[in-house]
């Protein structure tokens, strides 16, 4: 028994989260000039033209490809380091284990325009420069200190009790820590992985910064359209729903761990 | 729970160590090492010692983009708080409509920074936008590329539109995880809806409104790409925000040495307002735990 809720305030607000979605879509399915011309709320003219130049002109469709494979490169890598690190901040006290999680919470927090020219550099200087490893490892900064806090969210709640009985009946530590640890908070790296992906995933300026042309990422391809004659504005669209969908499509998997992935696992 | 003191664990946190070391402290040093020189290129640099710092603070240019910011990030808390509570408090809390309120409110979260630009540039446009093109039938004067006050309120709309379901979602998990008990011993002594609120829900909620709190001003004081595509940092210089002025500084002018300069100082603030919320952050967790 919560005090009742009022369904008109989260209808208003729903409205006014989905209306500018809404145009979005709406635009992505109309022509140029019927966009331009005249002012309607629904397509008088359905056409799926727009979503046809981005499926079939390699220029466009690699722009997915690429963030694609540097948000799952990342994820992989994110979670992997993470893992261990969270397990030992979760179990052991250890020589500045306070300073260090303190530090790690700092990075997550740094201005990613602070290291976008040390980057750029960094990367050009070791023959990294538009490659997907580059911006991956770059996206760490952020994503690693996030995953860590995540996981170690999770781990806190396994019972020590666990691991004990486990080195007694005679596991070693890594078979331990895959064939029954990681089972035992799987939903964890599920959500760790999820806002990795999706926090890689939303991000820009670092990845624009890092790619020209063999690793652009389709945020950076979705500028193109400002500068071609007069704007595309239907592209421009469809471009911006299709990126919207693989967060739209795994957000239902963790609807009720949005809130301890976004608190860093501090709920 | 007790933790075990081991020293060993070290090693399990050594995979992290290094590559955050790479990604972080290596570009960190490189700024460091700008920021004490000058640089005519052909990798020459000339020691000038706390140069740049001097010119930075003096800056009038700086303390704009700072006076902006800080004017942002103070406008954003104080409509998302709020307005999270209440969205927080109003949410259906199981079911069916649960999981599709929780779903589309976490919608705008994940759209790639650049697209939540691209949606509200579009939606605002008094030509082809929903938005600008009701407010101009309503012979509402509406034009954010002109007017340096319709742009403010674009993008402080624009971000209330993005973030203030993460302030509800986290307010929203700390009241999930208040025990109807407590509910039951208000009822009985006939508290007022205000007197349970004040009483009993945000004593409860002050951790996940802290995070919250220090989520959205540290993502709004680094804020960069939404408003970037919105309004290019125009009209003029007005939606000018630190990152936008810092990246003009380093990629635009290829002022290197103050473009450092600037990147520290931004920095320690932002560590040193971490480390306040932090030290609370902990001290709360203990206090929870006793």
């Amino acid at each position: 028994m919560r005090l009742k809720s009022s369904p008109v305030v989260m209808t208003l607000y729903l409205l006014f989260l989905l209306v500018p979605i809404y145009w979005l879509v709406n635009m992505s399915l109309k022509t140029n000039t019927e966009i331009t011309s005249s002012f309607t709320l629904i397509p008088n003219d359905l056409t799926f033209r727009n979503y046809l130049v981005i499926l079939t002109d390699p220029s466009w469709y690699m722009g997915y490809v690429n963030s694609i494979i540097y948000v799952v490169m990342n994820t992989v890598i994110s979670i992997t380091v993470a893992l261990p690190a969270a397990y030992a901040f979760s179990r052991y006290s250890f020589m500045g284990d306070k300073h260090l999680f303190f530090w790690l919470l700092t990075n997550r927090m740094a201005p990613p325009a602070v290291f976008a020219l040390p980057f750029f550099q960094l990367y050009s200087s070791v023959g990294l420069f538009d490659t997907h490893i580059a911006v991956a490892l770059a996206h760490c900064l952020f994503n690693v200190p996030l995953a860590v806090w995540i996981l170690e969210g999770f781990m806190r709640g396994v019972p020590k009790e666990i691991d004990e009985t486990a080195y007694i009946d005679g596991y070693s530590f890594p078979r331990f820590f895959v064939k029954i640890f990681m089972p035992l908070i799987a939903s964890g790296i599920g959500v760790a992985a999820f806002f990795c992906f999706m926090f890689s995933w939303v991000e820009l300026l670092l990845s624009r910064t890092l790619t020209s042309v063999n690793a652009k990422p389709i945020a950076a391809t979705m500028t193109r359209t400002v500068s071609a004659s007069g704007m595309d504005w239907g592209v421009l669209a469809a471009a911006g729903v299709l990126t919207i969908v693989p967060g739209a499509l795994v957000i239902y998997f963790v609807r009720n761990y949005i809130a301890k992935g976004f608190a860093l696992g501090r709920v | 729970m007790e933790k075990t003191v081991n020293q060993k664990a070290w090693f399990l946190v050594l995979p992290v160590l290094v590559i955050v070391a790479f990604s972080a402290i290596v570009p960190l040093m490189t700024v460091v090492n700008y920021s004490v020189n000058d640089t005519f290129g052909n990798n020459q640099f000339f020691w000038v010692g706390l140069e740049w710092f001097e010119e930075m603070v003096t800056s009038e240019r700086l303390h704009d983009a700072l006076g902006r910011q800080i004017l942002f990030s103070a406008i954003i808390l104080a409509i998302e708080v709020p307005l999270g509570i209440f969205i927080a408090l109003n949410m259906p809390k199981k079911g069916f409509w649960g999981s599709v309120v929780l779903v589309l409110m976490a919608l705008p979260l994940l759209i790639p920074f650049n697209v939540v630009g691209t949606i509200w540039q579009i939606f605002g446009r008094v030509d082809i936008g929903l938005l600008g093109h009701t407010l101009a039938a309503f012979g509402i004067d509406y034009n954010y590329t002109n007017d340096p006050l319709d742009a403010w309120i674009t993008v402080i709309v624009m971000d209330v539109w993005h973030w203030t379901s993460l302030v509800a979602l986290l307010a929203y998990a700390g009241l999930q995880s208040i025990p109807q008990a407590y509910y039951q011993a208000a009822r009985i002594d006939q508290a007022t809806r205000w007197a349970i609120f004040r009483y009993i829900e945000l004593p409860k909620m002050q951790g996940v409104l802290l995070i919250a709190i220090l989520l959205r001003f540290m993502d709004s004081f680094m804020i960069y790409t939404e408003p970037f595509v919105v309004t290019g940092g125009g009209p003029g210089n007005s939606t000018t925000f630190l990152s936008i002025d810092l990246v003009k500084m380093a990629v635009g002018q290829f002022d290197l040495g103050p473009a450092a300069a600037f990147s520290i100082m931004y920095f320690l603030v932002i560590l040193l307002v971490s480390w306040v919320f932090y030290t609370v952050m902990t001290n709360l967790d203990r206090e929870e735990a006793r």
